[in-house]
């Protein structure tokens, strides 16, 4: 079965980003870009299910500028068959990715759509959850395990209060969650590989979706600061602290 | 202007996160029903209706809604929304789980985890694991909102909303429950506790984290754990605490063990009171606790235990 695996390019997770003086957005001028970890899971999870036998071909996608043509070739390296890049230099709303991801389920019917959770910019945790309800396929969020049997797929899922195993009928949503595997590094000769894969470039303005913007970021601040505290030398005086200057336990 | 709030729930406890919920439905202003949707779920009906502000409790009690199926929900929500502005939820994982796909439905785009209300249509949410907030105005008719809890206020209990059945039962037919697999504890919820202590890698194996137990027994606390020591199979996924998993303000966090990556300060940084164990005096942690303490986590935590 085909799988379909949308990921996003980011800023890497190591770096601490920065709002612009003049709290238009953040800065992200000349800064890491990496895939978003949730996505490189998914990507994962789809090679796996490859190489298990389950999966026959994986197609990554990615919407943006060109330059996530390199989170492409990440994905490819990592194993994908071939990779869609939707050109679009807009920032586009969760809703307008998931009508436009959509457009791509209805090419290439895949049995399995496997995304981030989310991803580490905007924080929204919708896409994968949007398109589900955009092609009325189910889902299961959050995932810590993926069982595909027949024509169904059993998927665990990490809820507030434990983890809880949804069957879902195939075609299907999946969103990963960080404990459903541990990404493989790829290879040099992956890396070289990937670079002969195919990659087709459509642009988004082709796809007949309308991608009016449908939020309006007014402003960005920095987050308010905390003032280190100070470093006790015993318990006894942590305890003192905490009963008789923050007052928080009697 | 009505305002839906989806009530979160596991069939017999209304969770105290609804009551902050409410609250931010309460700054956007305007008639506020809330709708809980669940099977033999009479006792959070019952509680739902004592919550303040609260007009009308609508009652979806049928068994395709029992697991709150995000297929299932969806339908559900969707079917209501005309007669609402706003619909919210809190972003807890059922939240996360169906609100993106009642926006979808709905042609509407959605705020994810507001944390203030500047009117009602801007919203204040944290973005870049909290390093930057951004103000957001939303430009579609109807507002899809969840609501991170820890931004607001719980309202009061001693309401009496009047309590309405639907009839309605929306199953999908494409999903179904399998099983669960809960973590049974006698403490309290990460979320709604006033205490929390967690560890981190520097606990060493999930056998240690025993010592957390005397101090979380002592405090009333809930015990959390980064990112890292849940990776490492130390304890179960419910206990993360950080910008992926939980995110938690209490009066007093205490963090053992952990070195304080942004992803894990994300979820707790909101905290009233932060206190950090660990023997790295460089430890980022160190930056943003108000009391720090340089020391062996397996000498500091039995003396702490002792002296409280």
């Amino acid at each position: 079965m085909k799988v379909l695996v949308p990921i996003k390019r980011v800023i890497d997770y190591n770096v601490k980003v920065r709002v612009k003086p003049d709290n238009s957005n953040v800065d992200l001028a000349n800064i890491k870009m990496a895939i978003n970890p949730f996505c490189e899971i998914a990507v994962e999870e789809a090679v796996r299910l490859k190489e298990a036998g389950v999966a026959t071909e994986i197609i990554a996608v990615s919407i943006g500028e060109k330059s996530c043509q390199e989170q492409l070739r990440t994905a490819l390296a990592l194993g994908a068959d071939r990779a869609i890049q939707i050109e679009t230099s807009e920032s586009l709303d969760s809703l307008n990715i998931a009508k436009l991801l959509q457009k791509i389920v209805e090419e290439e019917q895949p049995q399995l759509v496997i995304l981030g959770k989310q991803a580490i910019d905007s924080d929204n945790n919708q896409t994968g959850q949007m398109l589900g309800a955009l092609t009325g396929m189910p889902q299961g969020t959050f995932a810590s395990m993926v069982k595909v049997d027949g024509d169904k797929v059993n998927v665990t899922r990490e809820i507030d209060g434990g983890l809880q195993t949804v069957a879902l009928n195939l075609p299907a949503i999946v969103t990963t969650d960080l404990r459903l595997n541990e990404p493989r590094y790829a290879s040099l000769p992956n890396i070289m590989k990937a670079k002969r894969k195919p990659l087709v470039v459509k642009a988004a303005a082709d796809f007949d979706v309308d991608l009016a913007p449908r939020t309006k970021l007014l402003k960005v601040t920095p987050p308010a600061t905390r003032q280190a505290g100070i470093v006790v030398e015993t318990i006894d005086e942590l305890v003192e602290k905490l009963k008789n200057e923050a007052k928080v336990i009697s | 202007m009505s305002i839906l709030v989806f009530a979160e729930h596991d069939n017999s406890t209304l969770k105290a996160e609804t009551l902050k919920t409410v609250a931010a439905a309460q700054a956007i202003g305007g008639d506020i029903n809330l709708l809980v949707a669940g099977h033999n779920c009479q006792s959070v009906v019952d509680a739902a209706a004592k919550v303040n502000g609260v007009s009308k409790v609508l009652v979806a009690d049928n068994a395709a809604y029992e697991h709150q199926l995000a297929e299932n929900v969806s339908l559900l929500v969707t079917e209501l929304a005309n007669d609402y502005e706003h619909i919210i939820a809190t972003a807890l994982t059922t939240g996360k789980n169906f609100m993106p796909r009642v926006a979808a439905l709905l042609d509407v785009t959605q705020i994810s985890d507001i944390i203030a209300v500047e009117s009602s249509d801007t919203f204040v949410r944290p973005i870049y694991a909290g390093n930057a907030i951004a103000t957001v105005q939303s430009l579609d008719t109807k507002k899809i909102i969840t609501v991170r809890a820890t931004g607001f206020d719980a309202v009061a209990t001693d309401g009496n909303a009047e309590v309405v059945a639907l009839d309605t039962a929306t199953d999908a037919g494409n999903s179904s429950h399998v099983s669960d697999e809960l973590t049974e504890s006698e403490r309290p919820d990460l979320g709604a506790a006033s205490v929390v202590i967690s560890g981190g890698r520097g606990m060493q194996n999930g056998d240690n984290f025993k010592l957390l137990d005397g101090i979380a027994d002592k405090l009333g606390a809930a015990i959390g754990a980064s990112r890292a020591a849940v990776d490492a199979g130390f304890v179960p996924n419910d206990m993360q605490v950080g910008q992926t998993g939980k995110i938690v303000a209490p009066d007093l966090y205490i963090a053992v063990g952990i070195s304080g990556a942004i992803q894990h300060l994300a979820g707790m940084k909101d905290s009233k009171i932060i206190v950090a164990i660990n023997k790295d005096p460089e430890a980022p942690i160190f930056q943003v606790a108000d009391y720090g303490i340089v020391a062996d986590l397996f000498d500091a935590l039995p003396e702490l235990e002792a002296k409280l």
